[in-house]
């Protein structure tokens, strides 16, 4: 069961990124958070992911409140319940896609980390290129090695940050296939992104504007 | 993380970079080079001087004749030791024995060939003072002394210079145009720099004083005490007894000096030491010099991958992983560069020894001074950059183009 609430503000006395806001996202669920430049998208988003703390407010996740842990124990939180894939892929250059997938893994101390690195990379279509470095691989590629490093600690929560951006239509639909196919296998996966057609392939939509969820329904009527 | 992933990660990054990472060790190489190399020269001067000085006997004081001269200005030995006084020294309690010793130089002829030597006049005793071994035939007697006998024991050299192939025991050689008959040769000692010991003549000092030099005061007076005898004891009571027979006053100056073995060896070392310090000294400034080469690249390295710093912590690494992963780095580099430099060292002194007749020693606790001491470099200028690395904010850190 999952259960996300969060009222806030941030960014100090001049600007407020995000402006007490609240929801919910249930295990299993596919949201986008939609949203221009400026919205609080990123800042949300870096909430979520626990790379960083809201001011006020409380963010319960998997049963757990992380709102007020120190950075150390932040970090072990994104280690075994957080899963992200960047827009810039964000591949560590000199390692091979194994390694690149193992690495969480090895941050949480497991012994079977490349059995389990193996068992990801087969996930997401890449049997045949473990071995690969990053700049061998095409955006598309690389981008499912990131999906597959985010998936090996098998996390609660698995966060795309606008995945299709830098990609090309017909990969960028690839990708999301992908991420489809790993919600109905149970994963909950948040979709940041900007782009309607993208966010129309999820599950339901949070769009914020100036710190603030503006309803659903209202942006489907504009 | 484990421990092997994380030197694994580091050896992987600094291979990435072969010559940057040769250039940062390159001051840590130099300065570990510099150290091993100086302690090791200071380490084989040591070694020699004392094997020279205890090549010269063991238990030995010497006594010479004092300056002549006043004001400062020195004219010239005295000419007052005697055979009296060296037999009056004999009595004194803890003095093994003694050789009295004249010394001139002389031409040596032996049929056609010829050779100037340096004649040592002196008593059988002088051999096992000065540490001459008789190689063959054999010393002259006490007996042969008293009764002024021509004879005479030469050093290796001089026996080549005069024989050349030829047996020289029982030959007779003219020195000065007198005849003296060759009993013994000494065994080879080596040149000790200032004089040649294997090059000389020695022959009785009665014969040195009246038949070829006509003298009657004595060069210097070799005194060996008894094993275990204070040595700067003897040499007090050696000092009043002279003073007494030389009718010093007690305000006057001694009119003789007295060299001592053991001060000789002390006064050596803590010149040599003196100098290993100060060389030793001036190679870790260049130790210290290559830590900040190290401290720059690293930090250098830490900015060139805040992207990946981010990246690795977004994916779960603590604050404590990354300052590891980098310290480790540091110190792989300077290591790494410890090694090298004491490759380099070695080698640099094994060339020394190999070009001059001077021999370097290496020393193995210098060995692990300097690489211990390269390693406290590499923690010691590594740890700022590491923990700016571990300190950098994930979200900063993600942005960073």
């Amino acid at each position: 069961m999952e259960n996300i609430e969060k009222t806030y503000k941030m960014g100090g006395v001049d600007i407020r990124a995000l402006d007490g806001i609240s929801f919910d996202i249930d295990d299993g669920e596919m949201p986008a958070i939609m949203g221009p430049s400026g919205s609080g998208k990123s800042t949300l988003m870096h909430i979520i992911g626990c790379l960083d703390h809201a001011d006020a407010g409380r963010y319960i996740l998997a049963g757990e409140d992380v709102s007020r842990l120190s950075p150390n124990q932040l970090a072990e939180i994104r280690n075994r319940r957080i899963g992200f894939v960047f827009q810039t892929f964000n591949l560590l250059a000199r390692m091979n896609a194994l390694e690149n997938v193992e690495l969480p893994l090895l941050y949480a101390g497991n012994d079977h980390a490349k059995a389990q690195a193996e068992e990801a990379l087969k996930i997401v279509g890449l049997a045949d290129r473990m071995t690969h470095e990053p700049n061998q691989l095409s955006g598309g590629q690389r981008q499912r090695v990131a999906i597959a490093r985010a998936i090996v600690t098998n996390p609660t929560i698995i966060l795309a940050d606008e995945p299709t951006g830098n990609l090309d239509t017909k990969t960028g639909d690839e990708i999301l296939a992908l991420f489809r196919e790993l919600n109905r296998q149970g994963r909950t996966v948040i979709v940041v992104t900007h782009e309607p057609d993208v966010a129309r392939q999820c599950g339901r939509q949070i769009h914020l504007r100036d710190g603030r969820i503006v309803p659903y329904d209202k942006k489907v009527g504009a | 993380m484990l421990f092997w992933t994380i030197i694994k990660v580091a050896l992987k990054s600094l291979l990435a970079n072969k010559l940057r990472t040769i250039l940062a060790m390159l001051g840590i190489i130099i300065g570990v080079g510099a150290v091993i190399s100086m302690l090791a020269m200071g380490a084989g001067a040591q070694k020699q001087v004392l094997e020279r000085i205890s090549a010269m006997g063991t238990n030995l004081l010497i006594i010479r004749p004092g300056q002549h001269g006043s004001h400062g200005v020195t004219s010239g030995s005295r000419q007052n030791l005697t055979v009296d006084d060296a037999t009056a020294i004999l009595k004194i309690k803890g003095v093994f024995q003694i050789a009295p010793v004249v010394q001139g130089s002389a031409q040596a002829k032996y049929f056609n060939l010829n050779s100037r030597v340096a004649v040592v006049g002196s008593s059988p005793t002088y051999f096992t003072a000065r540490n001459f071994d008789i190689g063959r035939g054999r010393s002259f007697t006490e007996g042969e002394v008293d009764s002024m006998m021509r004879v005479a024991v030469l050093g290796p050299t001089t026996v080549e210079n005069l024989f050349q192939d030829e047996d020289p025991l029982g030959q007779t050689i003219k020195v000065n145009g007198i005849n003296f008959q060759v009993v013994g040769v000494t065994k080879a000692k080596g040149d000790q720099g200032w004089f040649n010991p294997d090059d000389q003549a020695i022959v009785p000092y009665t014969t040195a004083m009246k038949q070829l030099f006509g003298l009657d005061y004595l060069r210097e007076i070799d005194i060996q005490a008894v094993d275990g005898v204070d040595l700067t004891k003897l040499q007090e009571d050696i000092t009043s007894l002279l003073r007494q027979r030389h009718r010093l006053q007690p305000e006057a100056q001694d009119d003789f000096n007295i060299r001592n073995q053991a001060e000789m060896i002390a006064t050596a070392t803590n010149v040599i030491q003196t100098f290993t310090f100060l060389l030793g000294g001036i190679a870790s400034i260049s130790l210290l010099v290559g830590g900040i080469g190290i401290m720059n690249i690293m930090l250098v390295t830490v900015t060139e991958r805040t992207r990946e710093i981010g990246i690795r912590k977004a994916i779960g690494a603590k604050n404590r992983d990354i300052m590891l992963q980098f310290l480790i780095e540091a110190i792989v580099l300077s290591g790494l560069g410890g090694l090298i430099g004491i490759a380099l060292g070695v080698g640099g002194a094994s060339i020394i020894a190999k070009l001059s007749q001077f021999k370097p020693f290496v020393r193995l606790p210098s060995v692990l001074l300097a690489l211990s001491f390269a390693a406290a470099v590499g923690i010691f200028f590594g740890y700022y950059p590491a923990r700016r690395a571990a300190l950098l904010d994930p979200i900063e850190a993600l942005r960073y183009e």
